[in-house]
């Protein structure tokens, strides 16, 4: 069984046309107010089942599978209320369409925040329940035998006492014609017998060890051509003029042409356009560009933040009178750190396939915000976005850089697919230089901190100073703005614990403009503000001479920081916080919060070779729910490596201008030697799911400095740690 | 220019020119797009085949340098080998777009080294790179595969 098309849209017509019955009737009211595009998805069971006659059942996901296994999270959601056989469940990605599959809240189909089972969870449910419901009802009439005695189990259906018995399949048509109900009775917790347990494996787990076809990359159609773009090295910069003699002398290339990032090279296959692009003479225009260099720009940063260049603040946490609060230089505390750009780097570079159609177009990508998508190729097509189709394919990573509202990648194929005219998809491919020279980073930053400290050791007052570029200012999401703030950079300081037990706080930021594009990385804010917390915290303890754990712990006491303490008491407990370690290692810890999820880590760390080596690192996470255990652990041990990766070694620099670090021989990742054991403990809990994804990612880079603050007394001012080790 | 390479067993010819990285050749010609293109200079290791057995980054191995060798790629595995087998058991892949590297690299290692030691499994991994960090379950399938208790 192949769960995974390059031309998923064909399949759905395919199996919505075979399973005729079911379609008609039944809609419910959100697919009827969409139109008859979206009504033509949705079965008798909604908008997120559909059953086929061999009894397969198969979830619509709405969100996008990045790798985060979310589709078989959402599909074993489905799978447990049904009483589904989950050997016979598959996923398939959602069509492009917000009204229909759009998150809640939100009137936009994207998936990020760490939300998509957060969002699902309630709805996915009723879903599953409802249909459930609906094939007891059927047996029950068709049977004459009274719903209450009837059960459900791996998808059969069945009355003990009369010995009858169904598949899905069989009770379908008469399942399809029992209105749904309105408020299906659902599980208590206790009847759960597939979510929360090892038994969610992950559905995409076969074809991605067989090198199945299913990726942006993979694709290959019918006249399809190759596309190449050439990119201004410096933000900013314009296209003056090319000479594109030599690139179309190499063998494969089609054509060249303009577009508004750059020049194209079309061609019959990717290393022709490769060839016809490196051919290529472009000269460019500089004059708006930005031509500094990282190192100026942090210096400029540190400047401001430290008041050395007077900027306009604006305040982002404040609590009591903090006049006077600082003026005890003995008792108060400054620490700096500095922040570099961070490129996501996922394995496959970003990519797409568009395609004018005689009635608007067809994008086929891993696309991770599909509305921001349609709205893109509408634009440039002069189309309504509705028109404007989505194959959301798996993508072979992403953390966070394909939810790009600004649409850069993407505007590239487009544009180039509308001068190829219709019937003429392009796959448009970035390489690995393309990609790293990009943009859209993690933006830099610099955390400025005082604290003066009270008798007890603990902070009296708090005194923040944040610089560091903005992700939503004059962007597509500038509404996210507040009053000068952007709440994606000071998440994890706003909101700390160690303000809310802290009587004074003065918090502030100011946002650089900058012409170097910024996005979310993997846990956002938290990429910066979890190792700037977590490490103050540890050298505020030691300057008390008390333990980091057991000054965490009175903190999280003050703060009423339950799950914070939580974690942290476990991780101690696992990681055998009180014994003693081998000599030349030490341990460190740190805590945080983020979407809703908080997760402990206790990291065993030396210096080896003058690199520091992390052997061990004990995670304990309380993300409510846990759906699928496994994949939860999964995201905790990935976002230990892919956070260690850039506390590590991550630092995207430019010299005048220009990305230095295009590949990864430059662009420094974690490798297989320099991967510690992780040991993961997911705490049991009766709230509902909260995010899984990103918040495991922020927590080793403090965890691995305050290990390093143990073993040599120095702390890590700025990033990546390997820059101060 | 016409080609013959032996891929998988099968001698198929193809239309290349001769510096065309084999990679290329797999993918957009022979549609074998199992292996995967990552860094184009041997730093990742996401387009990793066999050529004569020995793990190979196809993005810098031209057709030239292929030819009369055999040559495998992850199609060529066969989808139900023990590593396969123990990458499902341990639920490996999450954007899964490396694993078909990591997977030939640890087919290569297990020829030459049938029970790897942890150490042994780091080191001939090194070259392949996973950003989601799948590499204590990629250890523990290799492990698992090899029938080494961990």
């Amino acid at each position: 069984m192949t769960k995974v098309q390059t031309t998923r849209r064909d399949v759905l017509m395919g199996a919505l046309l075979s399973g005729g019955a079911l379609f008609v009737g039944g809609i419910s009211g959100v697919a009827r107010a969409a139109g008859t595009a979206a009504a033509s998805q949705v079965t008798a069971f909604g908008p997120f089942i559909r059953i086929a006659p061999d009894g397969m059942v198969t979830v619509v996901a709405k969100f996008s599978e990045l790798g985060q296994g979310t589709h078989s999270g959402l599909a074993a959601i489905v799978a447990e209320e049904l009483d589904a056989d989950w050997a016979k469940t598959a996923v398939e990605a959602a069509p492009a369409n917000a009204k229909i599959y759009g998150r809640a809240g939100f009137g936009m189909q994207l998936t990020g925040g760490s939300g998509s089972i957060v969002d699902s969870w309630m709805p996915l449910r009723k879903a599953g329940a409802a249909a459930r419901a609906m094939f007891v009802s059927a047996a029950a009439s068709q049977w004459g035998v009274p719903a209450s005695e009837i059960t459900v189990e791996n998808g059969v259906v069945r009355h003990a006492k009369s010995g009858k018995s169904a598949g899905f399949g069989a009770l379908l048509d008469a399942a399809a014609k029992v209105p749904p109900p309105a408020d299906p009775l659902l599980k208590t917790p206790e009847q759960f017998k597939l979510v929360g347990t090892q038994r969610v494996t992950r559905l995409d787990a076969r074809a991605k060890s067989t090198g199945q076809p299913m990726y942006t990359q993979d694709v290959r159609l019918p006249n399809m051509v190759y596309a190449m773009v050439a990119h201004s090295p410096k933000f900013g910069g314009k296209v003056a003029s090319f000479d594109a003699t030599e690139a179309k002398k190499i063998s494969g290339v089609v054509d060249v042409m303009q577009i508004p990032s750059g020049v194209a090279v079309i061609a019959k296959n990717s290393w022709a356009a490769k060839k016809g692009r490196d051919a290529l003479k472009v000269s460019w225009d500089d004059s708006a560009a930005e031509t500094r260099s990282t190192a100026a720009i942090a210096d400029e940063y540190r400047a401001m933040a430290t008041g050395e260049k007077p900027v306009k603040w604006a305040s982002f946490a404040k609590a009591g009178d903090a006049t006077g609060a600082f003026a005890d230089a003995a008792k108060v505390a400054t620490f700096d750190m500095a922040f570099p750009l961070l490129a996501h780097a996922p394995m496959e570079p970003m990519n797409c396939v568009a395609e004018v159609t005689p009635d608007g177009a067809h994008l086929r990508f891993g696309s991770q915000a599909q509305t921001f998508d349609q709205q893109a190729a509408a634009q440039i097509l002069g189309i309504s976005p509705d028109k404007v189709t989505i194959d959301t394919l798996p993508a072979g990573g992403s953390f966070g850089r394909r939810a790009v509202p600004q649409c850069d990648y993407q505007r590239e194929a487009i544009e180039i697919a509308k001068r190829m005219g219709v019937g003429k998809p392009v796959k448009m491919i970035w390489t690995r230089e393309d990609d790293m020279a990009g943009g859209f980073y993690r933006p830099m930053s610099h955390h400025h901190v005082r604290v003066a400290l009270a008798a007890d050791g603990y902070p009296a007052a708090w005194e923040h100073r944040l610089v560091g570029g903005s992700i939503v200012a004059g962007g597509p999401m500038a509404m996210m703005m507040q009053g000068g703030v952007d709440p994606l950079v000071v998440e994890g300081v706003q909101g700390s614990p160690y303000f809310k037990a802290t009587p004074i706080v003065d918090a502030a930021t100011f946002h650089p403009p900058s012409k170097i594009t910024a996005l979310w990385l993997r846990s956002v804010g938290a990429t910066h503000t979890a190792m700037a917390m977590e490490h103050i915290v540890d050298q505020l303890a030691a300057r008390a001479k008390i333990d980091p754990v057991a000054y965490r712990r009175e903190l999280y006491r003050r703060a009423k920081a339950e799950s914070h303490l939580a974690v942290l008491d476990k991780a101690a407990e696992l990681a055998g916080w009180d014994k003693p370690i081998d000599k030349g290692w030490a341990r460190g810890v740190a805590v945080h919060e983020c979407f809703g999820t908080t997760v402990a880590n206790i990291a065993e760390v030396s210096p080896v070779d003058g690199e520091p080596k992390v052997r061990r690192v004990v995670v304990v996470v309380d993300c409510g729910f846990a759906v699928s255990p496994d994949q939860v652990a999964a995201q905790m041990e990935g976002g230990v490596m892919y956070g260690l990766s850039y506390s590590l070694f991550g630092d995207v620099k430019l010299v005048d201008g220009v990305v230095q670090t295009t590949n990864f021989d430059s662009y420094r990742v974690l490798r297989h030697t320099e991967a510690p054991k992780v040991e993961v403990h997911i705490l049991p809990s009766a709230k509902p799911p909260t995010g899984a994804g990103e918040p495991g990612t922020p927590v080793v880079g403090p965890a691995v400095a305050n290990a390093l603050l143990t073993l040599t007394g120095k702390p890590v001012t700025a990033m990546p740690i390997i820059k101060s080790a | 220019m016409a080609t013959t390479l032996k891929i998988n067993g099968k001698n198929v010819a193809v239309e290349a020119e001769a510096d065309t990285p084999l990679l290329w050749v797999l993918r957009d010609e022979l549609g074998l797009t199992g292996t995967k293109f990552g860094c184009g200079m041997a730093q990742c290791g996401a387009c990793t085949i066999h050529l004569d057995g020995t793990a190979t980054r196809s993005c810098v191995t031209t057709v030239d340098m292929a030819k009369g060798a055999n040559i495998t790629t992850i199609e060529g595995l066969g989808g139900k080998h023990k590593l396969q087998e123990a990458w499902v058991r341990a639920n490996v892949p999450q954007c899964g777009y490396c694993q078909s590297g990591q997977i030939m690299s640890a087919a290569a290692l297990l020829k030459t080294n049938p029970k790897p030691s942890d150490t042994e499994i780091a080191e001939a991994m090194n070259g392949n790179i996973c950003r989601c960090g799948c590499y204590n379950r990629i250890n523990a399938a290799i492990k698992d595969a090899a029938g080494v208790t961990a």
